[in-house]
């Protein structure tokens, strides 16, 4: 078991590696562009460009660019925005940083519970109108764009009904830091949460019913139904367990990448200063350092995020431990 | 005494064109501490036939009717949770595939104390100790480090006999086996075929043993009934039916099997065309078309002809049967 944990963590940084080697490239060493001229912005004064190209070792062979890169973004942090003049990349992403991880955070455990709930009942009521009435419901959670979602809440929660006792304790757009209150952190992201999770919780629901129903096509279930066994035991211990290998694939898949900068859209909608949105503003203005840090930061999550999920398939699957 | 009594059961599945009739007015008995082969081909409805005593088909899909009376219960009108309480405590089953009737994610102990726990109120020490001495009974090496182990640690003949363990956890009477053998191979065919006689012996049960092997109903049974397309076609006794089968698609099976004495035979024989569609609604007798000695009358209903416990579906009388039946080897 800590073998696998061990080699895992291995690969992670094997694969974290040949992303940096691969953003790199892409960034600085596509022929037939000038990447001190980008890294400087329009218009910028020769002489930017001049001490970009010393500065960054753009004179020299790529594996120094390399490493000098690596060194600017992991060791000296000290990797700053033109286009911003002189403002710091590094600590703009991890100022950043909290804001979407407590967004997707908040709307995953919201996702997960609901959709574990939407596909259990789903299954165990097939065919019922219980079922269809659900899954209609996944639909039309799947069909509404989040932006658009986001943009109804608003103007459900800050202006038609915000003076009603429906509404009235939501605060404003944006963000309040955990550090700084709890209740007020909790009260700016709830309808955050809901509307990123609605989403999510369609379509988990509809692949969970669907794992499960065939779930209970396995002679297993029937063996588990012959020992007369209770349809609650047989539907957790028995089918639950084993259909939520694809369930806890695709949510290590969907959480790298929205803390990563895929919750774009909802922080965008809500005011919410998190990476997805320092992605929209710095690809607005070229901001080349800017977007590197983004990217390599959004990758290195989805690899995280895919490394735990193997860990937790061990957990889950007795069959994939060695 | 009569443990398990079945009377006409019918069983039809919903299709997109209406009711399709799988096993049409199907009569057996189990007596106690006996064991009733059910020999028939593929779709023959014998699984089908069990498991709807069970109560285990989709209920949304399958109308079942008939009698069937366990212990002077009727089985069919139970609700589910008194089914609930028969199934695994009073009847057991056993699949036919082990590869896939374990749940993969527990250890096989988990798997045999839920069981146990499912219908007794004991200690989580007493179960494992129960369960321990269960799979000793079965003959696992090691039964305490057994107990630890996933499905997929242990062999296909290791996975049937923790089935079977678990099916006798809790001392039922009737254990109902579909296939128990059919795919494990050969040698460890017989070291399970060993065991469930032996097993038998030792917990008292009843058991009714779905196959398509001749050999395996000559070897376990007492009594046997032979299914073709959804009807019970001939049943009685193994002695009797084996040595003076009436109904030629018995005659059909007993043939396909390899003799054992005698000149080696060139081709073995087997039954000519396939059995009819599930569904398919014939007048007469459903084997008429691939029987040897069809007659015109075969397009009307078979009347049921019988000898104390022996019984067929077939028109051919005693006479009719000595000339008609090929002897031993003459098919091939």
């Amino acid at each position: 078991m800590l073998a696998t944990v061990l080699a895992r963590l291995a690969q992670m940084i094997f694969v974290m590696f040949g992303i940096s080697v691969l953003v790199f490239l892409i960034f600085f060493a596509t022929p037939g562009s000038d990447p001190a001229a980008r890294i400087a912005g329009r218009n910028a004064a020769p002489e930017t460009v001049e001490q970009i190209r010393r500065e960054f070792g753009f004179d020299r062979s790529l594996p120094v660019q390399y490493a000098v890169m690596m060194k600017r973004l992991f060791v000296t942090r000290d990797l700053t925005s033109f286009v911003n003049r002189g403002q710091k990349v590094i600590p703009q992403v991890l100022d950043a940083v909290p804001a979407t991880l407590s967004l997707v955070a908040g709307a995953a455990v919201l996702w997960v519970i609901g959709s574990l709930f939407v596909g259990v009942v789903a299954a165990a009521m097939r065919d019922t109108v219980v079922d269809r009435g659900l899954m209609i419901l996944s639909l039309i959670g799947i069909s509404m764009p989040v932006f658009w979602l986001g943009e109804v809440m608003n103007l459900l929660s800050q202006s038609r009904f915000h003076d009603t006792w429906l509404f009235s304790w939501v605060p404003g757009l944006g963000y309040v830091p955990l550090s700084e209150s709890v209740g007020g952190w909790f009260k700016a992201l709830v309808i955050p949460w809901i509307t990123l999770a609605v989403l999510y919780i369609g379509i988990y629901g509809r692949i969970l019913r669907a794992n499960l129903i065939e779930a209970y096509s396995e002679d297993y279930i029937r063996t588990a139904r012959a020992k007369g066994l209770s349809p609650t035991r047989i539907m957790l211990r028995h089918a639950l367990r084993t259909s939520l290998l694809p369930f806890v694939t695709m949510f290590g898949l969907d959480f790298g990448a929205l803390v990563g900068g895929a919750a774009l859209l909802t922080e965008v909608v809500f005011g919410l200063n998190g990476v997805g949105r320092l992605t929209f503003h710095a690809l607005q203005n070229l901001d080349l350092p800017v977007i590197l840090a983004t990217v390599i930061y959004a990758s290195f999550f989805v690899v995280a995020a895919n490394a735990v999920v193997d860990m937790l398939y061990a957990v889950i699957d007795p069959r994939v431990r060695k | 005494m009569t443990l398990l009594d079945v009377n006409d059961l019918r069983v039809s599945f919903a299709s997109e064109r209406g009711p399709l009739t799988v096993v049409h007015d199907v009569s057996f008995t189990v007596g106690t501490g006996e064991v009733l082969g059910i020999v028939g081909e593929s779709g023959s409805g014998k699984t089908v036939s069990l498991l709807s005593v069970l109560g285990l088909l989709d209920k949304r899909v399958t109308t079942v009717t008939g009698q069937v009376s366990f212990r002077d219960q009727s089985l069919l009108d139970l609700p589910d949770r008194e089914m609930r309480k028969i199934r695994g405590r009073d009847i057991a089953l056993i699949s036919q595939d082990p590869m896939t009737a374990l749940t993969p994610v527990h250890t096989i102990g988990a798997q045999i104390a839920e069981q146990i726990r499912a219908h007794e109120d004991v200690s989580r020490k007493a179960v494992r100790a129960r369960a321990v001495e269960l799979l000793r009974d079965v003959r696992i090496p090691a039964p305490e480090q057994a107990l630890d182990r996933f499905p997929h640690e242990l062999s296909g003949g290791m996975r049937q006999r923790v089935a079977i363990a678990m099916a006798l956890s809790c001392n039922p009477a009737l254990v109902v086996a579909d296939e128990p053998t059919t795919a494990l191979d050969t040698t460890v065919q017989a070291q399970v075929l060993d065991l469930l006689r032996a097993l038998r012996q030792s917990h008292g049960s009843s058991v009714v043993l779905i196959t398509h092997d001749m050999g395996v109903v000559a070897e376990m049974a007492d009594r046997v009934a032979v299914m073709y397309a959804g009807r019970v076609v001939e049943t009685g006794p193994v002695a009797d039916v084996f040595n003076d089968p009436w109904h030629p698609y018995t005659w059909g099976l007993l043939a396909s099997i390899p003799p054992l004495t005698g000149p080696r035979q060139g081709r073995l024989y087997s039954i000519p065309g396939m059995p009819p569609a599930p569904g398919t609604a014939l007048p007469g007798c459903a084997y008429a078309a691939r029987c040897p000695s069809a007659m015109p009358i075969c397009q009307t209903p078979p009347p049921e002809q019988g000898d104390g416990a022996h019984r067929a579906l077939c028109f051919l009388d005693a006479g009719q049967r000595a000339k008609a039946r090929p002897k031993a080897g003459a098919l091939a």
